[in-house]
């Protein structure tokens, strides 16, 4: 009995200190494939029911309504190729490295963590698919996170709100620098060492920037919702919420940045 | 005898792996504060009437099964599960003989120590749970125990899980 608990308790130290039962875990990793595979079942049998049970009259105006969104959407993109463009001769007048447009590949959520205390969600797509880790994922809103296990078929993905995880951003209005960081609550990001003369209000969007090489730049990552200024502390508490629908969104996109090459 | 030796075995196995289904079952997040711990209260019920095959050694390997089936480090579960079959193989005796709610007090008491393991490890990489809300499987653990005792007794005495 003592030797089963010390052996669980060396287990969870090794595990947490150090990544040499990564590699163990991945292969573990098959076991509990199947166990995600059949609780998602009674929710893809009941889009497969919507689906049957559709009836011809509302595909028509679901078809019709997303052809007006398409529509909104492409005279948008219309104006985004000329700015595109101005963007690239004007960093060529600046002699700055062209932005390359990034690659994405579309996965599709299979599980969520079971575990309250870790906010994690595991996606369709593996390392059959060049999933690597520390591949950034987003959704239609925004960043959701990055991934931390890759199977064959399947990865995990740590939320930006979980509490071990912190994102670089940067304000969209004027650039200001920060470091967003989960707290383990799905509807909040706080912002770390903003000081109390920063120039930032209520309503910001914040992007990320790039910084640290890991997210691409310029993905909406959160909103700023309050603000509090306290003299008698060093850093303002600033509070937002992130843009992803961190426990709503099922089609999410990996995407394979212009950092990807080292790893 | 051989036969319901074998039969016993798949009995827990199908139990355990049912347990687990339910521990990954997607759900929302506020649902997920307060699900029970499924596979510590079959650990508790099986070493509670089982003693000579279902203890600490089974419940070891069938934490790490369920780390790795959520997602958690390595002998999270393992920890809390080993803890909790030590206390009810000291007390099956005792807890054999109990009502049902007394039971369901102990299973809080026993869910509880086993929901600390687990948020201490959880609070070692900075994940721990704000206040005692890790305390919340435990409640709906011990709620949930009649129900099990009601579908488990009628499942072992009529398949003879011996």
């Amino acid at each position: 009995m003592l030797s089963l608990a010390l052996a669980a308790l060396l287990l969870v130290l090794v595990n947490i200190n150090t990544d040499l039962l990564n590699p163990v875990r991945s292969h573990l990793n098959v076991i509990a494939t199947p166990f995600y595979w059949v609780t998602d079942l009674p929710r893809r049998l009941l889009i497969w029911g919507e689906a049957v049970s559709t009836s011809g009259e509302d595909l028509l105006m679901e078809n019709s309504a997303l052809k007006q969104e398409l529509l909104i959407h492409k005279r948008k993109l219309q104006t985004m190729a000329a700015l595109a463009a101005e963007n690239v001769r004007l960093r060529q007048l600046l002699n700055s490295a062209e932005m390359i447009q990034d690659r994405v590949l579309v996965a599709e959520l299979i599980g969520v963590s079971p575990d309250p205390q870790r906010h994690t969600v595991v996606v369709n797509k593996g390392s059959n698919d060049d999933v690597y880790v520390g591949q950034p994922l987003l959704d239609a809103f925004g960043l959701m996170g990055q991934v931390i296990e890759v199977s064959l078929d399947h990865s995990v993905v740590l939320l930006a709100t979980d509490a071990t995880h912190a994102l670089p951003v940067q304000i969209n209005r004027n650039g200001v620098r920060a470091v967003a960081e989960g707290v383990g609550d799905l509807y909040v990001l706080r912002l770390r060492h903003v000081s109390n003369t920063v120039d930032i209000r209520q309503g910001d969007l914040l992007v990320s920037s790039g910084l640290g090489q890991r997210f691409p730049s310029g993905y909406p990552v959160a909103e700023v919702t309050s603000i509090v200024r306290d003299p008698g502390q060093p850093f303002a508490t600033v509070i937002t919420r992130p843009m992803a629908q961190m426990n709503r969104s099922r089609h999410v996109l990996l995407v394979f940045s212009n950092f990807n090459g080292e790893h | 005898m051989a036969e319901t030796v074998r039969n016993t075995w798949s009995m827990i196995a199908v139990s355990f792996v049912f347990a687990l289904m339910l521990a990954v079952f997607p759900v929302s997040i506020e649902v997920r504060w307060v699900r029970p711990e499924f596979v510590a209260l079959l650990g508790i019920y099986w070493t509670m009437y089982l003693p000579h095959r279902i203890g600490p050694g089974v419940l070891w390997v069938l934490g790490i099964l369920q780390d790795v089936v959520e997602g958690t480090p390595l002998g999270l579960h393992a920890l809390g599960l080993v803890v909790i079959a030590y206390i009810c193989l000291l007390s099956y005796q005792r807890l054999r003989n109990f009502e049902t709610w007394q039971q369901a007090f102990w299973v809080f008491v026993l869910v509880g120590i086993h929901q600390l393991f687990g948020n201490w490890v959880h609070s070692l990489s900075g994940n721990d749970a704000p206040v005692f809300l890790f305390l919340l499987p435990a409640f709906s653990s011990a709620l949930c125990w009649p129900v099990l005792v009601f579908l488990l007794d009628r499942l072992r005495i009529r398949y003879r899980i011996n």
